[in-house]
């Protein structure tokens, strides 16, 4: 019995020799995020969507006649972790890497790729300095960055409704004040625009007649409202009994068919921005069935975006005809490719060209995307 | 001086609705010296009551105000029953208790009347339809003081004119008045103590109802926890009024609605709370029994 065990071992050992022997003729594709803990339903699926191109891509050849080899690393979504986790992946010698999901541990990760001259693209990350800041070259992300939604609010009230005076409220939670900050800034930075209010609500409170008479007293043209969907409901409806023909804008918290239901006729002519409809992108939903094949279950959170990111780094490569480093990042930001999220490339910064969000209208009770 | 009126006006709505609500605990206070903390959900049950029976009268094609009236009585009627259960279930069998007990009590039927709304209902925001409709003679001022807010303020003084002359003219309100003043006795003289207590939450409950269906029918949308901030701000009111005051109940419902609405129209509504309890802060040291309350010398 011993001696089986013995020869189970050698015989493992020797088969990993092979595969490190091989090592140089795979393209090695790095997958980092939380795989286990309580995160980790938002990195698996980022996981399966890489496993599930790899294998495809093998299927049919690999890619500069080489094979796909993956990778797999847990950061927990820990910054501390992933620390770890990218010198490991840089050992280990990945060519590329697709992740991490937490914007933290990807800022922690990526000097170190950047040092190895790895590059990088997260499903998940939108933590806006990360490609703003230009301190990572080699980062790039297949999600649009926290900020789209309040440049595309602002850029849509400047130059589709040519307003002048605009308000901007939110509800004091992460997420609304997060909004509003970054409306109140671009719309300061434009220069064509005034800010004549910029306020935070209560949620919750009875109502809110007082601030809608106070948007009416400045005189706004358009409201930019930053938060969730019973808050607006109750502004829009204040608004209209209040006969105030301000415009309403507000974010992807309020593009929810519960405001639709609530606030009824006050929400038509109410304006918000929202994910794109992706349902018209025919490898969306071929990924999705791809995915409920193999495992009889809906993918979850990033998946889409993990499919893209995979698809477009070995593009890259494909492309880039090598993997070297500026090779592989001049393809990504030269050279479009079809993803389940819309055909991409990269901007300067590494964000997606052409992913994120649309300007979405309430016509007659239901929402109709614009542009 | 239109931007005055405007948020007078909506400082005026808010603070009869606070008025209203803050009614009910300070008559439950005057009499039992209990803080009904479960009195919220009785208005949000109110507000839900309403929103079924208007559901109904739609199907059955009557419409605005006279649906606004049905689905007030109706929901005058269910929160009674529950505002009487309420007592008779939590607080009547805790009345020898130390004072904490039947408090901790409330807070239980609080979290349980939240939760059993929200699994019987649902947890999402609901549209209460407007049931108030826009009267045309309102058009020309309808940006300072619409229908609603009109329906809201003379609903809430009629119903503290009758309140003020059920407590002052009737028998009742004088068996009230005597069981408040010291329960003992008046249960000497032959008052049914338990009686009126009992009514007192049937009264108050009914308040908080009416309080429920007209904020409901204004804000257009009602959900399990609307009851709890409601509740939270009601109780300031009768606070800030004098605790076991009927006055100062109506007179801090007003002030805070105005504080809130003047402090957020004229400085700023991210500090909306911060001059409301601010406010209560300071009249509080000046006043520690409200602005209308007296001081009790406790009974040994």
């Amino acid at each position: 019995m011993k001696k089986i065990t013995v020869l189970i071992s050698t015989l493992t050992l020797a088969l990993s020799m092979i595969t490190v022997g091989f090592a140089a003729d795979t393209i090695k594709l790095g997958v980092a995020g939380p795989h286990s803990g309580d995160l980790a339903p938002y990195g698996i699926p980022a996981m399966k969507a890489a496993q599930l191109v790899v294998k495809q891509v093998n299927a049919n050849g690999g890619i500069l006649g080489k094979q796909v080899e993956l990778l797999i690393q847990d950061d927990q979504c820990k910054p501390e972790i992933a620390t770890n986790t990218a010198t490991k992946l840089v050992t280990d010698g990945a060519d590329v890497v697709l992740g991490h999901i937490c914007s933290g541990a990807t800022k922690a990760a990526l000097g170190i790729y950047k040092d190895a001259k790895i590059p990088v693209m997260s499903p998940s990350a939108t933590n806006p300095p990360l490609t703003q800041s230009g301190d990572y070259p080699n980062f790039f992300r297949t999600i649009a960055s926290d900020d789209m939604q309040a440049k595309l609010a602002v850029d849509f009230a400047i130059n589709t409704l040519g307003v002048k005076k605009v308000a901007v409220i939110h509800d004091k939670g992460d997420y609304g004040k997060g909004f509003a900050d970054f409306a109140k800034q671009y719309l300061d930075e434009s220069g064509k625009v005034e800010v004549v209010l910029f306020e935070g609500i209560t949620p919750g409170a009875m109502d809110y007649s007082s601030i809608v008479q106070k948007v009416r007293r400045n005189k706004a043209e358009a409201l930019i409202f930053g938060g969730y969907h019973p808050e607006a409901s109750k502004l829009v409806s204040q608004m209209s009994r209040k006969r105030l023909k301000t415009v309403f804008i507000s974010d992807d918290g309020v593009k929810d068919d519960s405001f639709l239901k609530v606030a009824g006729d006050a929400a038509n002519g109410a304006y918000m921005t929202g994910p794109r409809d992706l349902s018209k992108i025919a490898l969306n939903a071929a990924a999705t069935a791809e995915f409920q094949a193999e495992y009889g279950a809906e993918p979850g959170a990033f998946f889409q975006e993990g499919y893209s990111a995979a698809l477009a780094l070995l593009n890259a490569i494909e492309k880039a005809g090598s993997t070297d480093y500026e090779a592989v990042t001049n393809a990504l930001r030269t050279e479009y490719v079809e993803t389940p999220v819309g055909k991409i490339k990269f901007d300067s910064k590494g964000d997606a060209e052409g992913v994120g969000f649309s300007v979405y209208t309430v016509e007659n009770g239901a929402f109709k995307e614009l542009q | 001086m239109e931007y005055f009126l405007e948020l007078f006006f909506g400082g005026l709505t808010r603070g009869s609705i606070y008025a209203l609500i803050a009614l009910g605990y300070t008559m439950v206070y005057g009499i039992i010296q209990l803080i009904n903390f479960a009195h919220g959900e009785i208005y949000m049950i109110g507000a839900f009551v309403a929103l079924i029976v208007a559901g109904v009268c739609t199907i059955y094609g009557l419409s605005g105000i006279s649906i606004l009236i049905l689905a007030a009585i109706i929901a005058v009627i269910y929160a009674s029953a529950y505002g009487y259960t309420l007592e008779k279930v939590a607080y009547r069998p805790l009345r020898g208790a130390p004072r904490l007990s039947p408090l901790i009590s409330a807070i239980g039927m609080s979290i349980f009347l939240q939760n059993y709304v929200l699994l019987a209902q649902t947890p999402d925001f609901l549209p209460f339809p407007r049931l108030i409709p826009d009267f045309a003679f309102m058009e020309p001022v309808a940006h300072i003081i619409g229908s609603p807010e009109l329906v809201i303020l003379v609903t809430t003084m009629v119903t503290m004119i009758l309140l003020t002359l059920l407590i002052k003219k009737t028998k009742v309100g004088k068996a009230m008045r005597a069981t408040q003043q010291d329960m003992d006795m008046a249960r000497l003289v032959g008052v049914n103590v338990d009686r009126i207590i009992s009514l007192t939450f049937i009264i108050g409950s009914a308040l908080a109802a009416i309080g429920g269906v007209l904020v409901a029918s204004y804000i257009g949308q009602v959900n399990f926890y609307i009851g709890f901030l409601a509740g939270v701000k009601a109780f300031t009111a009768a606070v800030l009024g004098g605790i076991g005051s009927i006055p100062g109940a109506v007179l801090g419902g007003l002030v805070l609605g105005w504080a809130e609405s003047f402090a957020a129209g004229y400085i700023s509504s991210d500090y909306e709370d911060v001059f409301t309890f601010g406010l209560l802060v300071l009249i509080l040291t000046l006043r520690p029994a409200g602005i209308l309350g007296k001081a009790r010398k406790q009974k040994v």
